[in-house]
C-alpha cells in the first residue's frame, strides 16, 4: 500500500498548496485591508487600485517591482505536477521554488517598510527608494504559506523525515509560526538590554547592568535589609512549584484511588481558582488575613495580640499563588496518574510487595513525567505571575513586578526590563533542563495496546491519611476564599458597607427592551462578548498547535528537535508584559502590522498557552507505547492517520486539559493583554482593573463571579464535548456492580 | 496535512478580526489615562457635541507613554489625554507630540499656560492636583492616636509602621513626593526627611493611589497620595480623612497632548479645543473628579479639596520633570534612604 502510494502522479495535497499560492499572489489583496470582511475593496477598484489590488495586479502595473521575482517560483511547481515523487525533479523544483520563494518574501517584507528601505545599508547598495509598502495582507499571507508547504513536500520527497508528508509540514508550520511570533518579538525586545543611554549597543553596559546589587544582592542572609529579587523570584518560584506538586498529586490521588464519593465536588473545586480572573483571589486573601481582616482580627483577638500585616510579602504571595496554580498541577497529574498502569501494580502486589511498597516503587516512579511538567509548570507560572505580587507583594519584590514597572513606571527604562528579563529567562530555562535531567532517558510507558486490563489499588494506609487530611483542609480554605468572592459581590460597599445588594450585577449587565429588539445596556457587555470571542477562536488552535508540537517532540526524530523544544516553551517562561511590550514593538510596523486588532490577542494567546498543551501532550504521549504507532503504520495507515485515529483519541485528558486552559487563560490573563486591548477590542481583565483602580471593587467581584460561571459552563460543555478516554479498564464501580 | 491546512484557514478567519480604525475622517483615536469613567464621559460628550466617532483606549500614564514610544514609527494614537504631566512633559522632550497653540488658551490658568510654555507647547495643562494624604478615622480612634496635621507628623515615632507610600521608582505620584519635599526643605533637608520617613513606612506599593485604598480598607493609617484620590475614597464611602499638610505642598498638572503623526490631525485638534472648554471640563464633577480644572470658567465641587487655605510651592516641572534630574534624585533615593533598616 505505501509502495502503490509514492508511485502515483497524481498529488492532492501539492495542488491544493500551488492554487493557494496564486490565489494568494493573483487574486487576493497583497496588502492589508482594513475591514477585508465586508468585501468592500471588491467594488472599491479592486484589482486595479493600488491598497487592495494583488501582488499580480500591481506588478503588471509596474508598482512595487520587487512583488515580481516571486513569480516565477509560483510557475515552476507547476512543471512537476504530472511527475512521480521518486523523480529527483519533483523534489528539486519544489525544495527550489518554495525556499527562494519564502526567502524572497521574507527578505522584502523586512528590507522595504514605511519609510522605503529599513536599512541604511540596502539605501547605500540600492539607492534610495521612493517607494514603501504597509503591512502584509491575506494575499501575502497565503502565498507565504504555499511557499513554505511546497518546501516541506519538496524535502519530504527527497527523504526527510522518512518522506512522511505530514510530518515535513507540521514540523516546518511550528517552527515558521513560533519564529515569528515568540523569537522574533523577544530577540527585538531583548536587543532592548543591550542599548546603552547614549543609544549605541553596549556589552559593558549590559554586564554592568546584569549585575546590579538590586538583581543578585545577598543582605537578607547577612543581616541586611532585603536581598535582591532575582532570589526573591527563586526562592517563591521553588516553594510554589513544590507545594502545588504535592498538593496536585493528592487531589489526583483521591480521585483516582480512593473510594471517595464526592469525586465531582472535588474536581469542581480544583478547577474554581484556575477560572479566576486576577486581583479578585489578592482582594478575598486581604479581606481574610489584612491588617483590618476577619481572621487577623480574630486570632489577634484570641491571643491577645497586635494585628500585624503579616500577611504582606512572601507568606500572601504564596497563599494565593499556591491557590490559583494547583488546578495547574492536578490537571497534569490527573492524566499521568489515570494513565499509570493499573497491571504493573497489580503484578507488584502478586508479587508479594506491600501496598506502601508498590506505591513508592512502582506508581510513584511511573508519575515522574507528571511530577517534573507539574513542578515546572507551577515554577515558571509563580516567575511569571503579575497579579498577586502586585496586590500582596508588600516590600518583597518579584522579578515580574520589576519588569512592569520598569516599563510603565515613573523611570520607562526599558534596559532594564530587558536585563530583568533575561534573568528571569536564564531561571525559567534552568528549571527546565533540570528537570529534563530528573526524568533521563528512562521509560515511562505504560499503555501499550497490549491487553491492560486492572484496576488501581487504593493508595496504602500510611499514605491515605495525611493525603485526606491536605486534601479536606486545602477544600475547606479554598470554600472559604470563594464563599468570599460571592459575598463581595452582593454586598454594598465590600468591607465597610455590608448590606446586600445586587446593582453591582444590574450595572455590569443590565439588558432593555428598545426598538430593535436587545439592547445590552450594561457597562461590562462590550468587553465580555469580545472576551468570550476571543478566548472561543484561541482555544482550539491554541490546543492543536500544542498537541501537533507534542507529537512532534515524543513521536519524531529530527535534526534541532532540542532548540525547536526550547522555543515552544520561551514564550511561556517570559512573563506577559514583557511579551505585550514585545509584541507591540514587533507588531505594530510592517511587514506584520497587526497591533490595534482583535488577531494580536489572539495570537498572543496561543503562544503564551501553547506550552501547557505540549507539556500535557508530552506527559501523555510518553506513556503511550511505540507499539501501537507502529502497528498502525504497519497496517498502512499514513502518519496523519496515526495521530488522527489513534494517538488522539488516547489524549483526551491531555486535549481536554489543553482546551480548558487555554480557553480560561483567555479569559483571566491579563500581563500580556493589558499591553495589547485597544478601544475596539478591550477584554474583560482590563475592564475589571480599571475598576479595581477606581475603588469599584463590587462591580469588579461581581463581573469577575458571572465570568466564573461562564468559565464553569463553558469547561463543563468542553468536558462533554471531549469526552473522556476509555482506556479500556475496569472501573472500581462498575466491577463491582458487574457491568 | 489536514492538520496544517485547518489551522491555516482557522488563522485566516481570526483575521476576519483585524479590522482596524477605518477611513480616516469622522474617526478620532483617543488614549486616555485618567479613570476610566472620566474617560468614557469625555469620549462619549466629544461624540454627541461633534459627531466624530471615538475610539477609546484607557491606560495609565506611563503605559499610555510607554506605547506611544513604541509606536512612533507608526502613530496609532491621535491625542492623548489625562495623567501626570511628567509623562507627557517627557513626550515633548523626544518628540513624540505635536505642537499646537489653541484658541481657547485665554481662557485658562496660568499654571496650564505655564505647563505649555515650558514644553514649546507640545502639551498643556488639564488639571491640577495638589499632594497630601489622608488616613484611616476609625483606626485612628481605635488606637487613640492624634490625627496628623504636618509632613512633619509622619515621621513621628507613634506612626511606626503605620505609614504607606508608593515606591519612586515605580509610581509618578512618589517621586511628586520625593521632588516636593526637595524643593521644599532643601536637598539635604529633603532627604533627611525621607529616611525620617522611611523608619514609619510600612510599604512602599507600586501604584500611586494604592496607599489611600489601603487605608479605605484598613490596612494601613495613613497613606501619601494626591488628595484628589483622598477625597474620592471618602465620597465611595471608606473613613478617610484628608489632610492639606501645614507645611505647604507640592502638586501636579495633568496634561493633554496631541501625538506627532496622527492619522486624524484635524480631529484631534477639534478635541483639543472642546476639551479645554467650561462644557468639558465641568464633566468632571459628574464622576467624582475633584481636580482643579484649569479652565478658570469651569465649576467647582463642594467636596473638593480647599486649595484656597493651602500653600502650593512654586514647583519647578521643567527641572524635576527632566529625565537627567530625575535620574539623579532616584539614583539618590535609591542608595540612601532604601537600603536603610526600618
Amino acid at each position: 500500500m505505501r509502495i502503490a502510494s509514492t508511485e502515483k502522479t497524481t498529488h492532492p495535497v501539492l495542488i491544493f498548496w500551488i492554487i493557494a499560492g496564486w490565489v494568494g499572489y493573483a487574486l487576493l489583496p497583497w496588502y492589508g485591508v482594513e475591514e477585508f470582511w465586508t468585501f468592500d475593496w471588491l467594488s472599491d477598484g479592486w484589482p486595479s487600485e493600488a491598497d487592495y489590488a494583488p501582488a499580480l495586479g500591481l506588478v503588471l502595473q509596474g508598482l512595487k517591482p520587487w512583488l515580481l521575482p516571486m513569480l516565477p517560483a509560483l510557475a515552476a511547481p507547476l512543471l512537476v505536477v504530472t511527475r512521480r515523487k521518486t523523480d529527483p525533479l519533483y523534489a528539486r523544483v519544489l525544495i527550489a521554488s518554495g525556499a527562494f520563494g519564502f526567502a524572497w518574501l521574507v527578505a522584502q517584507g523586512l528590507g522595504i517598510g514605511l519609510r522605503g528601505f529599513t536599512a541604511d545599508w540596502l539605501a547605500a547598495i540600492f539607492g534610495q527608494l521612493d517607494d514603501r509598502q504597509f503591512g502584509m495582507g491575506y494575499g501575502a499571507m497565503i502565498t507565504a504559506s504555499a511557499f513554505l508547504f511546497l518546501l516541506t513536500q519538496g524535502l519530504a520527497a527527497r527523504g526527510l523525515v522518512k518522506g512522511d508528508v505530514f510530518v515535513a509540514s507540521a514540523i516546518g508550520g511550528v517552527i515558521a509560526v513560533v519564529t515569528i511570533f515568540v523569537f522574533f518579538p523577544i530577540a527585538k525586545m531583548l536587543m532592548a538590554g543591550f542599548v546603552s543611554d547614549e543609544g549605541g549597543l553596549s556589552v559593558g553596559h549590559f554586564l554592568n547592568r546584569f549585575f546590579d546589587a538590586r538583581i543578585w544582592g545577598l543582605g537578607c542572609l547577612t543581616g541586611g535589609t532585603r536581598c535582591g529579587v532575582a532570589w526573591n523570584s527563586l526562592f517563591l518560584a521553588v516553594l510554589v512549584g513544590i507545594i502545588t506538586t504535592a498538593l496536585g498529586l493528592a487531589f489526583a490521588l483521591v480521585l483516582t484511588r480512593s473510594g471517595f464519593r464526592y469525586k465531582r465536588v472535588l474536581r469542581a473545586m480544583t478547577v474554581l481558582p484556575i477560572i479566576t480572573p486576577p486581583f479578585v483571589i489578592g482582594l478575598a486573601i486581604i479581606l481574610l488575613f489584612g491588617l483590618s481582616g476577619t481572621v487577623t482580627t480574630t486570632v489577634a483577638g484570641v491571643l491577645g495580640i497586635e494585628a500585624t500585616r503579616w500577611v504582606y510579602g512572601l507568606p500572601g504571595i504564596l497563599i494565593a499563588q499556591v491557590l490559583a496554580f494547583t488546578p495547574i498541577a492536578f490537571l497534569v497529574l490527573i492524566g499521568v496518574v489515570e494513565g499509570v498502569s493499573p497491571s504493573m501494580e497489580e503484578a507488584a502486589q502478586t508479587l508479594r510487595a506491600s501496598r506502601w511498597q508498590t506505591f513508592r516503587t512502582v506508581s510513584l516512579p511511573l508519575m515522574r513525567p507528571g511530577l517534573a511538567n507539574a513542578f515546572l509548570l507551577g515554577f515558571i507560572e509563580s516567575m511569571a505571575d503579575f497579579g498577586n505580587p502586585l496586590v500582596l507583594g508588600g516590600n518583597y519584590d518579584v522579578l515580574s513586578t520589576e519588569i512592569f514597572f520598569a516599563i510603565v513606571g515613573a523611570q520607562y527604562d526599558q534596559s532594564r526590563a530587558a536585563i530583568l528579563a533575561i534573568v528571569l529567562l536564564f531561571f525559567t530555562l534552568a528549571a527546565f533542563y533540570l528537570q529534563r535531567f530528573w526524568l533521563g532517558r528512562k521509560s515511562y510507558t505504560t499503555v501499550t495496546g497490549k491487553g491492560d486490563a486492572g484496576v488501581h489499588p487504593p493508595m496504602p494506609r500510611g499514605l491515605a491519611i495525611p493525603v485526606y487530611l491536605i486534601v479536606g483542609g486545602w477544600t475547606a480554605f479554598t470554600a472559604v476564599v470563594y464563599g468570599m468572592i460571592l459575598y463581595g459581590s452582593v454586598v454594598e460597599l465590600w468591607g465597610v458597607r455590608n448590606n446586600l445588594t445586587f446593582k453591582h450585577y444590574i450595572t455590569a449587565f443590565r439588558v432593555s427592551w428598545g426598538e430593535n429588539g436587545i439592547r445590552w445596556t450594561g457597562s461590562a457587555w462590550d468587553s465580555f462578548w469580545t472576551t468570550i470571542m476571543i478566548s472561543t477562536i484561541a482555544a482550539p488552535l491554541t490546543a492543536a498547535v500544542g498537541l501537533i508540537t507534542a507529537y512532534l517532540l515524543t513521536r519524531q526524530d529530527f535534526a534541532g528537535k532540542r532548540s525547536f523544544e526550547f522555543g515552544t516553551m520561551l514564550s511561556f517562561a517570559i512573563p506577559g508584559t514583557v511579551i505585550g511590550v514585545a509584541y507591540i514593538l514587533a507588531f505594530n510596523v510592517p511587514p506584520i502590522e497587526i497591533t490595534g486588532t482583535g488577531l494580536i490577542l489572539v495570537i498572543s494567546f496561543i503562544f503564551r498557552n501553547m506550552p501547557v498543551g505540549v507539556r500535557a501532550g508530552i506527559a501523555s504521549m510518553s506513556q503511550l507505547d511505540k507499539s501501537l504507532d507502529e502497528s498502525s503504520l504497519t497496517l498502512g495507515a499514513n502518519s496523519w492517520q496515526t495521530f488522527r485515529r489513534v494517538i488522539l483519541p488516547l489524549l483526551r485528558p491531555a486535549i481536554l486539559a489543553a482546551l480548558v486552559y487555554s480557553f480560561v487563560r483567555a479569559m483571566t490573563a491579563i500581563s500580556a493583554v493589558i499591553f495589547l486591548v485597544s478601544a475596539r477590542y478591550d477584554m474583560a481583565t482590563s475592564y475589571i482593573i480599571g475598576r479595581v483602580e477606581n475603588n469599584d471593587y463590587g462591580l469588579a467581584i461581581a463581573y469577575s463571579t458571572a465570568l466564573i460561571f461562564v468559565m464553569l459552563a463553558a469547561v463543563g460543555l468542553l468536558q462533554l464535548l471531549v469526552g473522556r478516554t476509555r482506556i479500556g479498564r475496569r472501573t472500581a464501580h462498575s466491577t463491582t456492580t458487574g457491568h | 496535512m489536514n492538520g496544517t491546512r485547518l489551522t491555516a484557514s482557522a488563522l485566516a478567519l481570526a483575521t476576519g478580526l483585524t479590522a482596524t480604525a477605518a477611513a480616516a475622517d469622522g474617526r478620532l483615536s483617543f488614549y486616555c489615562s485618567a479613570q476610566e469613567e472620566w474617560c468614557q464621559i469625555m469620549a462619549r460628550s466629544f461624540e454627541e457635541a461633534t459627531g466624530i466617532n471615538v475610539d477609546m483606549t484607557r491606560k495609565s500614564s506611563g503605559e499610555t507613554f510607554a506605547q506611544i514610544q513604541a509606536e512612533a514609527s507608526n502613530p496609532k494614537g491621535d491625542i492623548w489625554w489625562g495623567g501626570t504631566g511628567d509623562p507627557h512633559l517627557q513626550a515633548a522632550e523626544e518628540d513624540l507630540t505635536e505642537p499646537y497653540v489653541s484658541p481657547m488658551r485665554d481662557q485658562l490658568h496660568d499654571w496650564a499656560i505655564k505647563q505649555a510654555e515650558s514644553a514649546g507647547d507640545k502639551t498643556i495643562g488639564i488639571y491640577s492636583g495638589a499632594l497630601g494624604f489622608g488616613y484611616n478615622s476609625d483606626m485612628l480612634a481605635k488606637a487613640g492616636l492624634p490625627a496628623p496635621a504636618c509632613w512633619e507628623d509622619l515621621a513621628k515615632p507613634e506612626y511606626k509602621g503605620m505609614v504607606q507610600m508608593a515606591n519612586p521608582n515605580s509610581s509618578g505620584t512618589a517621586y511628586t513626593t520625593l521632588a516636593t519635599m526637595v524643593q521644599m526643605m532643601g536637598e539635604d533637608g529633603g532627604f533627611d526627611f525621607m529616611k525620617r520617613l522611611h523608619g514609619n513606612i510600612n510599604q512602599y506599593t507600586k501604584s500611586g493611589s494604592a496607599p489611600i485604598k489601603a487605608a479605605g480598607q484598613g490596612e494601613t493609617l495613613i497613606g501619601i497620595v494626591f488628595m484628589h484620590d483622598s477625597v474620592a475614597q471618602t465620597v465611595a464611602g471608606f473613613p478617610v480623612v484628608t489632610v492639606a499638610p501645614c507645611e505647604g505642598t507640592g502638586y501636579e498638572i495633568g496634561s493633554m497632548s496631541i501625538i506627532k503623526g496622527a492619522r486624524n490631525m484635524d480631529n484631534a485638534k477639534k478635541f483639543y479645543d472642546w476639551a479645554l472648554s467650561v462644557e468639558a471640563q465641568n464633566l468632571a464633577l459628574q464622576v467624582n473628579a475633584f481636580q482643579v480644572m484649569s479652565n478658570k470658567g469651569a465649576e467647582v465641587s463642594d467636596k473638593a479639596p480647599d486649595l484656597s487655605g493651602l500653600k502650593l510651592i512654586d514647583y519647578d516641572f521643567k527641572k524635576y520633570g527632566s529625565s537627567d534630574e530625575r535620574k539623579r534624585l532616584l539614583a539618590k533615593w535609591d542608595t540612601d534612604v532604601s537600603t536603610l533598616p526600618q
